[in-house]
This record gives structure tokens, C-alpha cells and sequence, in this order.
């Protein structure tokens, strides 16, 4: 079964890797880019009948740090 | 009466042998040496330090994977059992991965690696690592992070400093940290996380010795 986990920044938590990305977008001379937000994407091959729990627990104990990030679990095949 | 300290590496530790010197240099005891592989830590420690490094290569987060290797368990069971331990850098980023501290770090505002002294304020002059020092004290440490920046949300910085739990502060905020922050105790004053190194600053050759008073004050209050 393939999962792929979406980590991203809580909403507020300042984002320097994103400013410096937004900021190089804009001096490439692109219009309209209002924000950039960095993330990560892990994807995972797990046994099938791995349970929603289980995979949730991997998320908070280690893929995210839920202090600063948020994320979102997604079954991909 | 020797001071029995245990200083722990990781894989990409890279202060582990300043910790080590610095602790003899004050304490005239030799640390003992634990890799982060052993399930168990020395019994009867008095002192307990994680060094600065790039544990694990920084993969994931910055101390991520360390906060989850075997060692880690019994550190955790050595803090709550109220044995003084002591984070810097890394060690400081590793703490809050395992939930030893509150809070997180991250990136550097700047987005640039940080490498030179930098004055701290003491907050916190009550905590057995700090008891050396006056409140409001400006001291100046070294600092070499890439991933400094503290956050936690507001509730959680309202409640770190009711409890007394800023130890010091950036007189200069090099990083972007919240509230200047660059030491955190827990709640029971027995965890303290550092961005700074104060085992770079221990003898006149050095160029200052401003961080001696902290391993001073740890062997003192265990006296």
C-alpha cells in the first residue's frame, strides 16, 4: 500500500525557507505570487491492512513534528 | 567526591569531545562516554550532556532522529528522576524533539549559518546550571547553528516564562528566535537546552571563559 504523508507549517510559523523562495520567485520577474510555504512530501510502501491509527502514529511520533507542523495522510494505491 | 558525568554521541556528533574536555577541565573528572546505540546509561550519574553536531546528518529535522534512538528512553527516565541534563546545539534540538523541553528550532531567519560569539542576558540565575551567574548578567558565547530559531506558540512561551523557564535570552537576536530565547529550562529546572556552546568558552585561550560558571554551578549544586 502506498501512502504519502503531506507535511507543511502550521499556519503562523514563519517560514524563511519560503520568504527566500517567494523573494527569488519574484526576481525571476513572476507577478502575483501572494505567498510560498516549504513542505515536505515522505512517501511510504507499508504491508496492506496497515490501520489509519497506525500510520497516524508514525506521523506524530516522527514525520512531523506537530509542534511546528501539521500534515496529511493520503492512500496513493 | 568525583562528578560523574556521561556525555552522549551520536552518529554526526561533532562536540561531543569539547563536552567531554570541558567537563574534566571544571570538574577534574573524566565523563564517561555513551554511544547512542546503548539501551542503558551509566547508573549513578550526576550529569548528564548531549553535544552539538549534525546528529544523523540533520535528516528529517534537525534531532529528530536522534530524539528516537535507543539512548534517548533512558535519558528520558534520568530526567524525570531528576538528574541534571544539559543540551547544547544540537542536544538542545534533540531535548525538544524528544519532548524534554518545550518548543521547536528552526531555520535561521537569515537562512544563514551563524558562526561567532554573542551576548546572552541571563533570565534565569535560580536554576542549578545558572546559579553562577547574576540575573541580567550579559555574558558573551559562542554560537554555530544553522537551526536556531526557537519557536512555540504564544500559550506555550506565556507558560516557559511564568515558570521561570527562560534561562537566557539573546542580547542580539542572531536567529530570529521567539522572545529572543536561547535557553530553555523544563518545568522541574533539570533539562536546560542552549543554542550557545558554553563548553567553547571555558579557559583564557579561548578568548573568554564565561561559560565555565555553568559547569561550576552544576558540580556546585550537586555538592
Amino acid at each position: 500500500m502506498k501512502i504519502r504523508v503531506l507535511v507543511s507549517l502550521k499556519p503562523g510559523v514563519l517560514d524563511p525557507q519560503g520568504r527566500a523562495v517567494h523573494h527569488a520567485l519574484e526576481g525571476l520577474g513572476f507577478k502575483g505570487v501572494e505567498d510560498v510555504r516549504i513542505g515536505r512530501t515522505v512517501e511510504l510502501d507499508v504491508a496492506d491492512g496497515t490501520s489509519d491509527e497506525a500510520l497516524d502514529e508514525m506521523c506524530r511520533k516522527l514525520l512531523a513534528n506537530t509542534v511546528i507542523e501539521n500534515y496529511r495522510i493520503e492512500k496513493v494505491g | 567526591m568525583s562528578f560523574r558525568a556521561a556525555v552522549i554521541t551520536f552518529p554526526g556528533s561533532n562536540c561531543d569531545r569539547d563536552m567531554a574536555v570541558a567537563i574534566e577541565q571544571v570538574s577534574s573528572s573524566a565523563p564517561l562516554r555513551v554511544w547512542h546505540g546503548d539501551a542503558d546509561l551509566p547508573e549513578r550519574l550526576d550529569f548528564i550532556a548531549l553535544p552539538g553536531g549534525f546528529s544523523y546528518g540533520d535528516y528529517l529535522r534537525s534531532g529528530a532522529m536522534a530524539a528516537n534512538s535507543p539512548v534517548m528512553r533512558s535519558v528520558k527516565a534520568a530526567a524525570d528522576r531528576g538528574v541534571p541534563v544539559l543540551g547544547v546545539c544540537n542536544g538542545f534540538q534533540v531535548l525538544t524533539e524528544a519532548g524534554l523541553l518545550p518548543g521547536a528550532l528552526m531555520r535561521n531567519a537569515s537562512q544563514h549559518f551563524i558562526c561567532r560569539t554573542v551576548p546572552l542576558r541571563v533570565e534565569n540565575a535560580q536554576s542549578l546550571f545558572t546559579s553562577g551567574y547574576e540575573a541580567g548578567e550579559t555574558i558573551n558565547i559562542p554560537v554555530a547553528h544553522h537551526d536556531g530559531n526557537y519557536f512555540a506558540d504564544d500559550e506555550t512561551l506565556d507558560r516557559i516564562e511564568g515558570e521561570g523557564g527562560v534561562a537566557f535570552r539573546y542580547a542580539e537576536n542572531c536567529n530570529g528566535s521567539r522572545r529572543d530565547i536561547a535557553g530553555v529550562l523544563n518545568a522541574a529546572g533539570n533539562v536546560l537546552g542552549m543554542m550557545p556552546h558554553p563548553e567553547r568558552a571555558i579557559e583564557p585561550a579561548h578568548g573568554n571563559t564565561d561559560g565555565r560558571k555553568l559547569f561550576e554551578a552544576a558540580i556546585k549544586a550537586l555538592a
